[in-house]
C-alpha cells in the first residue's frame, strides 16, 4: 500500500482508478465483447457458413481492390501535392495546402454525393452547361473504379500530410552538401531527398488503405445501388435484414476489417520506426528548388487539380440543391431555394437531425475535455509505467474503422445493461458512447502535447503556494492548456457533426444524425434535398477549419490535423 | 521556524542506475542560508526537490524542527508544507499579472480584500517593482521576473525558501544586482533558505554555510571561511576557490597548515615513498628568486595584477599571481608561503 501512496506524484488518489475505468468502458470493454462474440461464434461454426458464402468473398475482394486502387490514387495526388507544395517555389502555397486539406474533413458521404452530382445523365451542372450525357447512360461512378477514385480523393490528404511531415524534417545542410559535391537539383532531387522521402509515402500509403477499407459514406452512396458491397457496407446491409445470427456474422466480418486495419498500421509503425537518421543535422527548414520556367505549368496543374478535385464537384453539389427536382435541368428561371426551405423548416426529420447531430457534438466535445484534461494529466505527468499502455488504448477505437466500433457498441448494449436493468440500444445515448469512444483521441491529442509543452515547474510553484489538485487544475493548468483545448473541442465538434459511419449502424427512429439524415435523404431518391444538407454540412466545415486555421498559431505543434 | 533536518537521505530513481542521492545528512540552523554547491548531475537539484516535496526519499528522512515531512513511507505533499522556490525557470503563470502571481499564494490561503493587496503592495515594493504590479511576466525583463518570483516567495512568510540555480539565466551585471537581493531579502525575512548552485563565487558570497556535493554524497559542509581555508579532500579543493592541487611526498607527522619550511622539504624530497594531495591558493605563491625553480607558462593580464600558470620541474602545474609582467618561457623562482594538506 504504501507505494501508491503519494511518492511526490502531483496527483491525486483517485486519478488512476478514475483514467482505468474510463479507458475500460471506452476502450476495452466493447472491443473485448467483439471479440468475445466473434470467437464464440466461430466455435459454434456459424463463421464456416459464412465464409462459404460467395458473397462475403465477394466483398471482401472489391474491399481489397477498391482500397488498393484507392491508395495508388491517394498517394499520386497527395504525394504530387506534397512534393510540389513542399520543395518548390509555388506561389499561394498556404491556400493551396488548405483546400487540398478540404477533402478530408468532408464527410465521405458528401463528397459521393457532390460527385455524383458532377457526372452522369441526371447532374444539373452538366445539364445547365449543356454538357450532360444522354438520358439513360450509366453513372459512371456506380463501380469499382469510381468508388477508388473517391477513395483516393478523400484520403490523398493523408499521403500528403505523411509525406510533408517527413519532406520538412529532411536535414537542410545534407541538400546543401550535396548541392556543393556538385549535384544538380535534379540529381538532388532523385539520389536525396526521394529516398530519404519513402518512408512518408509508404506510411501515407498505408494509413490511406486503412482509412479506405473502413470508409463507409462512399461505398455505401456509390456502391449499393450497383450491388457493389465492401466489407463495412455488408455489415450494414446484414443489420438491414435482421436475423438470429446477425451477430455472430457481423463480428466476424468486423474482425476481417480489423485484421485489414491492424495490417496497414503496423506497416506504418514499422516503416516510420526506421526514420532514424531523420534527426541528424539542421532539419526544419526546407530547401526550396527553383522551378524557373516550368512554375507556370506546375501552378498550373495544381490548380487545375484542385478544381477537378473540390471546386467543380461543390459547384454541382450546390447546383444539384438549387435544382426544382433531379434531373430537371438547371438555369436562371428554375433556381429555387425549396431545398433549402424544406430541409429547414419542413421535414421534421432534417431538423430532428440537426439538433440531434449538434446536441451529440456539443456533449461529445465538452464531455470528452474534461475526461481528456484529466487522462492526459494523469499520461503526462503521472510517472506512471502504465502510462504508454493506457495511452495506446485510447488510440485503438480511433485507429479502427468506425464500423468496427458501432458493432462492438451494439454487441455491448444489445441486451439490458446488467444491474440496472435499463437498455440505451435504440436511444441517443448508445450513440454518445460509441462517440466517447471513437473521438477519445482526437480530443486527447491537443491537450497532451500542450501538457507537454507546459513547463511543471509552474504548477510545482502552484503546489509550493498551497494549491491542491483541483485548484491548480482550475488556476494554473486549465488557463494555460486553454487554446489546445479550444481546438479539441472545435475538431471533436467538427468530426462528429459529420460523422456516419458509427451512427449509421447505431441510430433508429428519432434519434438520426445529419450523416445519416443525408444518406437517408439521397437513398428514398430526395437527391436535390441530400445535396442541400450537404451544402450546409460544406460551410460549417469550411468556417470551423477557417477558425482552427485562424487559431493554429496560438497552439502547440501537431494540434491542427492539416498543418505540419 | 525552526531547524531544517536532512537524515541520511537517499534517493534513487526508478530507472535505476547509482543512487541520485546517497546518505546525506546535514541540518540546517534556523534563519540559515545554506548553499548545495557541486558539479551539475550532483545530485544537489534531487536534494532540493525532496525538501520541496516534489519527489519522496527512498531511504532516511526530512525533518523540519520535530515535524517530519517524508520518509521513505510517507510524505507531506509540497502544498501543505509552507515552503516557497525560486525556479531557474522563474516559473511564473504567464496568463496572470504580476500583482496575482505574487498574490496567488494568498488567494490560495483564502485571504482577500484590502489585507492581500497589502501584501502584495508590499513584497513588489521589497523587490522595488511596485509600479508594475499590472503588467504580464511576458513584459517582464529577465531580473524582472526573478524579483516577481521572489516576491511570490515573500509574502506568505515561508519557513524555508528554495532557490534552484535562480541566477544561471542572467547575465553578470544582473547575477551581482541579484545576489545583492537575495542577501536583502534573507536579512529581512530572516527565513531558512538553500540555494542550489554550480557556481563556487555565487555560493561563497551569498551563503551563511556550503555544502559542497558530488555524484550523490555529501563532501563537507562548513562556513564560506571554513571551507575556503580548510577544504576535505580532492573534490572539494578542486571545486573551491582557485589552486591548484600538487602531488607531493607526505610530510611528517599530521600537520596540514604547511608553510614554507614543510613546503620546501616536500618539493625536494624527490619522488620516493607515499604521496599527499596539496592544495595551493594563487595569493600564497610568492615570485622571489631564492624560492623553488619553476617556468612560466602562460600571463593572463587581469587588470589589477597577473595571473601566472607555472610548471614544476615534475611538470605539475601551480597558479600566482604577479604585480608585474612576467615573460612566457622565464624561468623563476617561487615560494610558498602557506599550503593546505587536503
Amino acid at each position: 500500500m504504501t507505494r501508491s501512496r503519494n511518492r511526490g506524484n502531483s496527483q491525486p488518489r483517485w486519478l488512476f482508478p478514475f483514467v482505468v475505468t474510463v479507458i475500460f468502458f471506452l476502450s476495452v470493454l466493447p472491443l473485448g465483447r467483439l471479440a468475445v462474440t466473434g470467437i464464440s461464434s466461430a466455435l459454434q461454426g456459424r463463421t464456416a457458413e459464412l465464409l462459404a458464402d460467395a458473397a462475403v468473398w465477394r466483398a471482401v475482394y472489391d474491399t481489397l481492390t477498391t482500397s488498393f486502387f484507392g491508395m495508388i490514387a491517394a498517394v499520386v495526388l497527395g504525394g504530387g501535392f506534397a512534393l510540389l507544395l513542399t520543395l518548390f517555389d509555388i506561389r499561394g502555397k498556404t491556400a493551396l495546402g488548405f483546400l487540398f486539406m478540404l477533402p478530408t474533413m468532408i464527410p465521405p458521404q458528401v463528397t459521393a454525393l457532390s460527385w455524383i452530382g458532377m457526372t452522369g445523365p441526371s447532374s444539373a451542372l452538366l445539364k445547365a452547361l449543356g454538357l450532360a450525357p444522354p438520358l439513360g447512360s450509366p453513372q459512371p461512378l456506380y463501380s469499382v473504379s469510381g468508388i477508388a477514385l473517391l477513395y483516393g480523393v478523400q484520403n490523398a490528404p493523408l499521403v500528403y500530410l505523411s509525406l510533408r511531415a517527413g519532406l520538412l524534417a529532411l536535414p537542410r545542410d545534407g541538400v546543401e552538401a550535396a548541392r556543393l559535391a556538385g549535384a544538380s537539383s535534379w540529381q538532388v532531387l532523385k539520389d536525396v531527398i526521394l529516398p530519404l522521402s519513402l518512408p512518408g509515402f509508404a506510411a501515407g500509403a498505408a494509413i490511406a488503405f486503412v482509412s479506405c477499407v473502413g470508409n463507409f459514406g462512399i461505398p455505401a452512396i456509390l456502391g449499393i445501388p450497383a450491388s457493389i458491397y465492401t466489407l463495412p457496407t455488408l455489415i450494414y446491409a446484414k443489420f438491414a435484414t435482421f436475423n438470429s445470427g446477425t451477430f455472430g456474422d457481423v463480428s466476424v466480418l468486423s474482425a476481417m476489417i480489423a485484421i485489414l486495419s491492424i495490417v496497414g498500421l503496423t506497416v506504418e509503425e514499422r516503416v516510420l520506426r526506421g526514420r532514424d537518421y531523420r534527426v541528424i543535422g539542421l532539419s526544419g527548414q526546407v530547401a526550396v528548388f527553383r522551378l524557373r520556367n516550368w512554375r507556370w505549368l506546375a501552378e498550373c496543374t495544381l490548380s487545375l487539380t484542385i478544381f477537378l478535385i473540390l471546386v467543380m464537384p461543390l459547384t454541382a453539389l450546390v447546383a444539384s440543391s438549387l435544382a426544382p427536382a433531379y434531373g430537371v435541368p438547371l438555369s436562371l428561371s428554375t433556381v429555387t431555394f425549396h431545398a433549402y426551405e424544406e430541409i429547414l423548416f419542413r421535414q421534421a426529420t432534417t431538423r430532428t437531425a440537426f439538433t440531434n447531430s449538434i446536441a451529440l457534438s456539443i456533449g461529445t466535445a465538452l464531455g470528452l475535455l474534461v475526461v481528456t484534461v484529466l487522462t492526459g494529466y494523469f499520461i503526462v505527468r503521472g510517472k506512471s509505467r502504465f502510462a504508454p499502455l493506457i495511452s495506446a488504448l485510447t488510440e485503438i477505437p480511433y485507429a479502427l474503422p468506425g464500423i468496427v466500433l458501432a458493432v462492438a457498441f451494439i454487441l455491448l448494449f444489445a441486451a439490458p445493461i446488467p444491474i440496472v436493468g435499463v437498455s440505451i440500444y435504440g436511444t441517443i445515448w448508445i450513440i454518445l458512447i460509441a462517440y466517447f469512444s471513437s473521438f477519445f483521441a482526437v480530443s486527447l491529442k491537443p491537450v497532451v502535447s500542450a501538457f507537454r509543452q507546459l513547463d511543471p515547474s509552474l504548477e510545482e510553484a502552484a503546489r509550493l503556494s498551497g494549491a491542491r489538485f483541483g485548484r491548480r487544475l482550475a488556476d494554473i493548468v486549465v488557463p494555460l492548456v486553454a487554446p489546445a483545448a479550444g481546438a479539441s473541442v472545435i475538431l471533436v465538434f467538427l468530426i462528429a457533426c459529420n460523422e456516419l459511419t458509427v451512427s449509421a449502424l447505431l441510430w433508429s427512429a428519432g434519434t438520426q444524425t445529419l450523416g445519416v439524415a443525408i444518406y437517408n435523404l439521397d437513398d428514398s431518391g430526395s437527391f436535390n434535398l441530400a445535396s442541400a444538407l450537404s451544402v450546409l454540412v460544406v460551410v460549417m466545415v469550411v468556417a470551423m477549419m477557417l477558425v482552427l486555421e485562424l487559431m493554429a498559431k496560438r497552439l502547440p505543434k501537431g494540434v491542427v490535423p492539416w498543418r505540419s | 521556524m525552526a531547524k531544517l533536518i536532512l537524515n541520511r537521505l537517499s534517493k534513487t530513481f526508478d530507472t535505476g542506475g547509482r543512487p541520485a542521492v546517497h546518505d546525506v545528512s546535514l541540518t540546517v540552523r534556523e534563519g540559515g542560508f545554506l548553499a548545495l554547491l557541486g558539479p551539475s548531475g550532483c545530485g544537489k537539484t534531487t536534494v532540493l526537490r525532496m525538501i520541496a516535496g516534489f519527489e519522496q526519499p527512498t531511504d532516511g528522512s526530512i525533518l523540519l524542527g520535530e515535524r517530519v515531512l517524508a520518509d521513505a513511507n510517507d510524505m507531506v505533499p509540497p502544498e501543505s508544507r509552507n515552503m516557497a522556490m525560486v525556479f531557474q525557470s522563474y516559473a511564473l503563470w504567464p496568463h496572470m499579472s504580476v500583482a496575482d502571481n505574487v498574490g496567488y499564494p494568498l488567494k490560495v490561503r483564502g485571504i482577500s480584500g484590502e489585507k492581500r493587496q497589502a501584501k502584495i503592495r508590499e513584497a513588489l515594493a521589497a523587490v522595488r517593482l511596485g509600479a508594475y504590479a499590472e503588467r504580464r511576466p511576458a513584459d517582464l525583463s529577465g531580473g524582472q521576473r526573478q524579483r516577481v518570483a521572489l516576491a511570490r516567495c515573500l509574502v506568505t512568510e515561508p519557513d524555508v525558501v528554495l532557490l534552484d540555480e535562480p541566477l544561471a539565466n542572467l547575465d553578470r551585471h544582473l547575477r551581482q544586482e541579484m545576489e545583492e537581493t537575495f542577501r536583502e531579502f534573507h536579512a529581512r525575512s530572516g527565513a531558512t533558505m538553500i540555494y542550489v548552485t554550480h557556481d563556487q563565487a555565487e555560493a561563497m558570497a551569498l551563503a551563511t554555510d556550503v555544502a559542497v556535493m558530488s555524484e550523490g554524497r555529501l563532501l563537507q559542509i562548513a562556513t564560506p571561511e571554513e571551507i575556503y581555508a580548510r577544504p576535505e579532500g580532492r573534490l572539494v579543493g578542486g571545486l573551491v576557490g582557485l589552486g591548484a592541487i600538487l602531488s607531493l611526498p607526505s610530510p611528517a607527522g599530521d600537520m596540514r597548515v604547511l608553510d614554507w619550511q614543510a613546503m620546501l622539504a616536500a618539493l625536494a624530497a624527490g619522488s620516493e615513498g607515499p604521496k599527499a594531495d596539496i592544495l595551493v591558493r594563487p595569493q600564497d605563491v610568492e615570485i622571489a628568486p631564492e624560492g623553488a625553480p619553476a617556468t612560466v607558462r602562460s600571463v593572463l593580464f587581469e587588470g589589477e595584477r597577473y595571473a601566472l600558470r607555472l610548471a614544476l620541474p615534475d611538470g605539475q602545474a601551480l597558479r600566482a599571481f604577479s604585480r608585474h609582467p612576467v615573460k612566457v618561457g622565464a624561468d623563476v623562482g617561487v615560494v610558498i608561503r602557506s599550503a593546505w594538506r587536503l
